[in-house]
């Protein structure tokens, strides 16, 4: 093959990108990783919670299955209590779970903070001998007369290799300016708001009914984003807590509010203001969320390049399930593997590289993704979830609990007229095929 | 589009608490013409709703605001309106921009 300045160039330092530059330089590739931020992390944003598995996977396999975990590790705390609350002005009906089978370690969770966890991933890629570059901005991936990718241009510098591993992020200017890849489309993509705030780690744990060192994490429907499809979230680290909105671009720009008031708003409900009473906020950030799901994920093989992780739009997001960083971890593994492997074979071609594409169709990736491939027009045509239904069950739940001393009817009595002035048939159809596409 | 309920947050003072290095000299997203008033209004009204960082403003006498200072740079904008009357977006140049601290 003709002389390159590296085997692979990885564009972005998030999850999945220095997973990949990790893998890479383990298999012995001359490894450029480059990022815009200032330093890992530094442009990125995450909610944040990362199923470990495919952390896991990578890092038994390169580095040992006696992995010290205990001792070297990006996260916060292990999750173990997972809360849905459905929002309404008037109510909250929160459901809390825990199980000895959120902290088994084939199918634990945890919080992550996206500066902590993209620095321990470029260590990690360092030390494996990536070669790591920050603060500058790829402006366009250099093609040869053919069209094939062959490098990258940043401001005066040219850079070549091999392949191209593309782990932009979610805003992917690159794909879509240097690959062709569409503009995902506002009714596809979702905007996210956060907020970090400082609290004890006594207090944390207190607050959420929490044993030393675990952690909740909590999902919001409903009022938070005033009848918009979307919702808030929650996660405790070990001395902070992420608290967000998620809004449909699209319904959005079309509603009767802005995302922040919406989130000031959500901040001030007497469901969420406790949670974070007494915390001082240190840090307000703005990130997408493509939640277009298995439709919206764009072409990932091109000659001498990958298209991984949040660039390519995988993101999982169930309303009870939300999920992107073990993607981007796999398929960060899965990119890197595939390019190492057609440079050894000298073809990095699109068929060359289409390993990629195996490696993702016969794992979770491709498969969850498809299994839930419904789930999003369904919410998107589904207005009373965030309006009604959170207010209904506010409604059978004070059935159950508000005792005024006149007296009572059965339960059924008191519980049909809600379900009924809603419409038994309608209510049940659509629930129904929720469930089906859940 | 709906009529906007009332704003009363201060978002201003929410991305006040982060880091920033403003590059000056360069404004990494430019809209359709620089008189506000002539972008249309409707498109406009999507920029104000969506942007985490409330850069779009309208007062209420109908007055509008934009700055790329304060960019959490999360692309919102670029989806919603780059057909329209975002004209330019690109990443801030090197070493400039938000630096996140937490993530």
């Amino acid at each position: 093959m003709e002389e390159r300045d590296f085997d692979v160039i990885v564009v972005g330092a998030g999850c999945a990108g220095a997973v990949a530059a990790y893998v890479a330089a383990k298999q012995g590739k001359t490894t450029l990783l480059i990022d815009r931020g200032e330093y890992a992390g530094a442009k990125n944003m995450t909610g944040g919670r990362m199923y470990a598995h495919a952390l896991k996977k990578v890092i038994a396999k390169y580095e040992g299955e006696d992995f010290d975990w205990e001792n070297d590790n990006p996260f916060e705390r292990k999750i173990t209590h997972e809360r849905l609350c459905l929002l309404d002005p008037q109510s909250a009906v929160t459901f809390d779970h825990s199980s000895d089978n959120l902290r088994k370690p084939t199918s634990d969770s945890y919080s992550v903070l996206a500066t902590t966890l993209d620095q321990w991933l470029c260590d990690k890629a360092e030390e494996a001998g990536a070669e790591l570059i920050f603060g500058i901005p790829v402006e366009e991936l250099v093609k040869d007369e053919s069209g094939a990718i062959i490098g990258i241009r940043a401001g005066e510098d040219t850079f070549t290799c091999h392949a191209v591993i593309l782990a932009e992020g979610q805003n992917a200017l690159l794909a879509e300016r240097s690959l062709g890849v569409p503009r995902t489309k506002d009714n596809q993509m979702a905007v996210g708001i956060k907020e970090v705030f400082e609290l004890d780690s006594k207090t944390i744990e207190d607050r959420f009914l929490c044993p030393e060192g675990e952690g909740a994490a909590m999902l919001f429907v409903g009022d938070c984003t005033h009848g918009v499809v979307g919702g808030g979230f929650l996660y405790t680290n070990k001395t902070s807590i992420s608290l967000g909105l998620v809004a449909t671009i699209k319904e959005l720009s079309e509603s009767d509010t802005t995302i922040y008031q919406a989130f000031d708003d959500f901040k001030k409900h007497p469901a969420v203001a406790p949670i974070i009473r007494g915390a001082k906020m240190v840090e307000h950030s703005g990130h997408m969320v493509a939640e277009g799901g298995y439709n919206s994920i764009p072409e990932t093989c091109y000659d001498g390049c990958l298209i991984a992780g949040d660039a390519a739009n995988l993101c999982m997001n169930l309303g009870y399930q939300v999920r992107g960083l073990d993607f981007a971890t796999a398929t960060g593994q899965f990119a890197a593997e595939a390019v190492c492997a057609a440079i050894d074979a000298e073809d990095v071609s699109k068929a060359g590289l289409a390993s990629y594409k195996v490696a993702m169709d016969s794992s979770f990736v491709t498969q969850d993704m498809r299994t839930f491939k419904d789930w999003p027009s369904t919410m998107e045509h589904w207005e009373s979830m965030f309006t009604d239904y959170p207010k209904m069950l506010g409604e059978i739940f004070d059935c159950l609990f508000v005792v005024d001393g006149k007296p009572q009817e059965h339960l059924v009595k008191r519980l049909m007229p809600i379900i009924k002035k809603r419409g038994l048939f309608k209510t049940g159809k659509e629930i129904m095929k929720a469930v089906k596409s859940l | 589009m709906k009529t906007l309920r009332p704003i009363t947050c201060r978002v201003d003072e929410l991305i006040s608490v982060d880091k920033f290095a403003v590059d000056e000299e360069n404004a990494h997203i430019e809209l359709a013409c620089d008189s506000l008033s002539e972008l249309d209004a409707v498109e406009f009204g999507k920029l104000i709703r969506v942007c985490p960082a409330g850069l779009y403003r309208e007062d209420e006498n109908g007055e509008r605001a934009f700055d790329y200072a304060g960019c959490l740079e999360c692309g919102t904008c670029r989806i919603a309106c780059a057909d329209t009357i975002v004209k330019k977006w690109n990443q801030p140049s090197a070493f400039c921009g938000v630096s996140y601290r937490f993530g």
